[in-house]
Parts: structure tokens; sequence; C-alpha cells
């Protein structure tokens, strides 16, 4: 099912099997760099549909560009995107509206539309594809609050909700028109355990109720594990180590090692 | 020689570059106007944003302006025994340069300044990438209703500033200057053709694009949070500002090409 990226420092970790079915999102050698700064140097991955990918990896890592160039919002200086077997590199913005429509994304802090309520941002994407009948935009506006576990919060603005609550909202409004996959940017970030466990827990279920494919990128190691199918360790711009969360845990590589204990004075610097 | 042109070379590529974006970002939103269905109550919200709430700031700029100006002109025309030409001076010049001018600099930093610090902020804090992720154009959502409001809306505003201005003119120059009444009125509609209020007129609308391009073309690049919005809506409103007097003569020149200047 999933291909292992190929380390130097990896070669001792037994390899990844990969399966032949056509993945939901493939990126090959993607580079990107900002300014003079090199943030991805060569990305090969796959995600591959109904499965649940967490990329791990430090802060500043380029995890959240790598995610951003996964939908098209970014694009990179070489390398490839195929959704669902289509290259979206060099697609215009109106080209990618239809990919986009399969990928739903839920950014880090939420990127709510400040200026509408709970309700409006969440039948936001409806309306845009127009559906006008506001008895059935309510009703599934309530059945995504309901899933969310946010109940009776439809006419309640942005800014009065809490860190968890935008995401959720963030979430709702992403998944609202059903994507056949959902990219999550930090979903745990800036949470408190419980706050966070829950949105984990709303992840797995998603995963569960709609069949989604899911690529979470987080530096949260509980989220990472409590989510995942399999973890992508993304280290210097590349792929470091893609396996599951057991192959994770047992791996000896130091680098891996450090992250995983949050060592700071660790071998792998 | 070489330090000189090499720091000249700079400012002169992103000068151009700007420019660029311009253009392609008013060539998109044309393009958009034409081939996508508009959002109506995107538009009709941003009337009332760009048109309704600027009445006040237009009507007071308009009264005071032309109610100083025909003060002044009285005060300069009086010593030649043309007082009663007063009104035709207040009115020819309100329609062809200060009511349009003046609206134009006054919604700039109101509408203007408005209009890049929303989108600005929605550029940094994601939304404008959120827009992006749900399938909708930045440019067919946020750039095209702008646009057309500003587009119906400024000459409305420019016609009020002058009427309002008429008016306030013509109050000072007989209430508080003694003008004659009928002569003011007959020299000022003697003298005011239509071609003088499609001139204001034809103005307003060119100003009101060069300001709604320059403020979204802002916001749509803002970038670095608060310190970005708070630079991109200065840059918004001094560049727009300085577009509509640097235009203004250009436009003015024009039109005495065809409208020669003393024709009847």
């Amino acid at each position: 099912m999933i291909e292992a990226h190929p380390s130097p420092k990896m070669s001792a970790e037994p390899p990844l099997v990969s399966d032949n079915s056509s993945p939901m999102i493939a990126v090959r050698s993607l580079e990107k760099k900002i300014g003079q700064q090199e943030i991805l140097r060569g990305v090969d991955l796959k995600i591959s549909s109904g499965e649940t990918l967490a990329i791990i990896g430090r802060s500043g890592g380029g995890k959240s560009v790598l995610l951003k160039h996964m939908v098209g919002l970014m694009e990179p200086d070489s390398g490839e995107i195929c959704i669902q077997g289509q290259n979206i590199i060099g697609m215009n913005e109106r080209q990618l509206g239809a990919i986009r429509k399969k990928v739903g994304i839920l950014f880090q802090g939420g990127a709510l539309f400040d200026s509408m309520t709970v309700e409006d941002n969440i039948a936001f994407p409806l309306r845009e594809a127009g559906e006008r009948d506001r008895k059935a935009l309510r009703s599934k506006v309530s059945e995504m609050l309901e899933v969310m576990e946010m109940e009776g919060q439809e006419d309640k603005m942005p800014e009065s909700l809490s860190g968890g609550m935008k995401k959720r909202v963030g979430l709702a409004r992403a998944i609202i028109r059903r994507p056949s996959c959902v990219l999550y940017d930090e979903p745990t970030a800036g949470l408190d355990p419980v706050v966070a466990d829950s949105i984990n827990r709303l992840i797995r279920r998603l995963q569960q109720r709609f069949g989604m494919t899911s690529a979470v990128v987080t530096h949260d190691m509980k989220s990472a594990f409590d989510v995942a199918d399999r973890i992508a360790y993304l280290h210097e711009g590349r792929i470091y180590f893609d396996g599951t969360a057991s192959q994770l845990q047992q791996s000896s590589d130091p680098l891996i090692q450090d992250f995983l204990l949050g060592r700071s004075d660790g071998r792998g610097d | 020689m070489v330090r000189f042109f090499s720091a000249l070379g700079a400012p002169l590529l992103a000068f151009t570059q700007y420019l660029g974006e311009l253009v392609l970002l008013a060539a998109d939103t044309f393009r958009s106007i034409f081939t996508h269905k508009l959002r109506w109550k995107l538009f009709l919200n941003q009337v009332v944003e760009v048109g309704l709430l600027s009445q006040l700031v237009v009507i007071i700029t308009g009264a005071f302006t032309g109610a100083v100006f025909s003060a002044q002109t009285f005060f300069q025309f009086n010593k030649l025994g043309m007082g009663s030409a007063v009104g035709a001076v207040v009115s020819v010049s309100l329609c062809r340069e200060l009511a349009p001018v003046l609206t134009a600099l006054m919604v700039a930093g109101r509408v203007g300044a408005a209009m890049s610090a929303e989108i600005g902020t929605m550029k940094v804090t994601e939304q404008i990438d959120a827009l992006r992720a749900l399938a909708v154009y930045p440019v067919d959502y946020l750039v095209v209703p702008r646009v057309l409001a500003m587009m119906v809306s400024m000459p409305l505003l420019v016609a009020e500033c002058i009427a309002v201005g008429i008016a306030a003119g013509y109050l000072v120059a007989i209430f508080m200057l003694d003008i004659n009444g009928t002569y003011y009125m007959a020299n000022m509609v003697r003298w005011t053709r239509s071609r003088d209020i499609i001139m204001g007129l034809s103005k307003a609308f060119c100003f009101g694009i060069l300001i709604v391009f320059i403020s979204c073309q802002k916001g749509l690049t803002t970038r670095e949070g608060a310190v970005g919005v708070g630079r991109a809506t200065t840059e918004a409103v001094v560049n727009a500002s300085l577009a509509v007097l640097i235009c203004n003569f250009f436009l003015t020149m024009m039109f005495n090409i065809i409208y020669p200047a003393g024709y009847q």
C-alpha cells in the first residue's frame, strides 16, 4: 500500500510494501524555494484512497507548505502533484476549481470568514454551488454542526468562538460538500489536550463515517498516533521516514528518536 | 554611473511590476464580468458601502467647496464688476474639476482604505486562501462586485457633489454676498453646458476605476500581518490619490481635444 522513501539514514528500516492502486494524491520530486530558503527539496509521497496519513516534522520544516501545494494554493518550482491521477501543476485558478471540490482543507486557524455567522460560513460552499433553498441549507448546516458536536451555535460570529470551535466550524465548512479528501493543517495546535483529543476523534469519525482520505500535518505526536494509518516524517525538505506508527516507534534512527522524545540536543541536530 | 542606474533599476522594475499587476487584475476582472455570473447580493452590499455610506462625506465636501469657491470668486470678480458671473464660474469649475477630483479623493480615503484593509486582512488571515480552497476565485467574489459598485456609484456621487456645491454656492452668493439671484442663475445656465457635466461624470467613472483597482490590488498582495495591512491601506490611499490627481490632468487635456476650450 505504501512506498517508503529511500533514505540513507533509514536503510536499516524494513522496506514498506506498496500496492498498485491509484493513489488519491501523488507528490513527485516536489521542490519549493521561498526567497533564498529551500523549503521542499524533492518530496515524494503517495496518499491512497481512504487512508489517513500524518505528516510530521519540526516547526518551520515545510509541512504546511507541502499541504498547500496539494490543493494548488502554492505553486512549486518543480515536481508533480497528481490528484486522482490528474496533474494539477500548471493549472490556472479556474481549472483548479474542479480539483478543489474534491479536496477540502482545514486551515491552522480555521480561516473562517469573519463577516459571516457560523451558519453562513458552513453553508458558504453550498451557496456557491448554487443551493438556494434556505430550509435545505439550514438542515445541512445543522447536520454538520451535530457531527462537530456544536449544536445550536449557528448564529454566533467567528470572533466569539474558541480556537477549538473555530477549527470545528472550519472543518464543517471544508467537508459539507463531501470532498473525497480532507487536508488538515495542524488541527490540534494551540488546543488543550481534551479539546485536541476531541478533534482527533472527530477526524477518525469522519474517516469512518464518510470514508474520506485524510492528510494531517502536525507536530503533535499523540495526534499523529491517534489518527494516522501511516506517518511520514518530513525533514530538511524531504520525506525522511514513511511507514506505520509502530514502525516509527520501533525505529532506532537517532533523528526520529529525538523527534519522538522531544530532545533538542540529540545526535540528529 | 553604473551604481546610479542600478539604484534606479530596482524601483523602476518594482514600479513596472506594480503597473503590470494592476493591468492583469483589471483584465481578469473585466473577463470575469463578461463571462461569469454576478453575485448580486455582494454587488448591492458594495453599492451601499461605496455609494450610500459616502453620502455625508460627499455632501459636506460639495457644500463647502461650492460655498468657499463662490465667496472667493466673488471677492475677485467684484473688483471688475462681474459679481453676477460667479454662478457660471462655480458651476463650470465644479462640473469639470472640483467635484470629480475632491469626491475621488474623499472616496479614496474612505472607501479605498476600507477595501484594501478588508481584503488585506482576509489575505493575512488565510480567508482568501480559504476562498480559493473552496473553489471560489477571489477576483469573482471580492473584486468584481466592488468594481461594478464603484462604476455605478462614483458618477452618482460626483453628480450629487456638483448639485450640492452649486446649491451651496448659490445660497452664499444670494444671502451673504448680496448677488442678484436672477443674474446668478441666468449666467450659470447660460455658461454651463452638457459637455461640462459629461466631462465631470466621465472623470468620475475613470477615477472610480482607478481607486477600486489600486485598493483591491494592494489588499490582494498584502503580506506580513497587521503591519502589512496598515502599510497596504496607506499605500492604497496615497497611490489612488496620486493616480487621481495625475490622471485628472491628462483627462482634462484629452477632453479639451474633444471639446476645445471656448467652443460654444
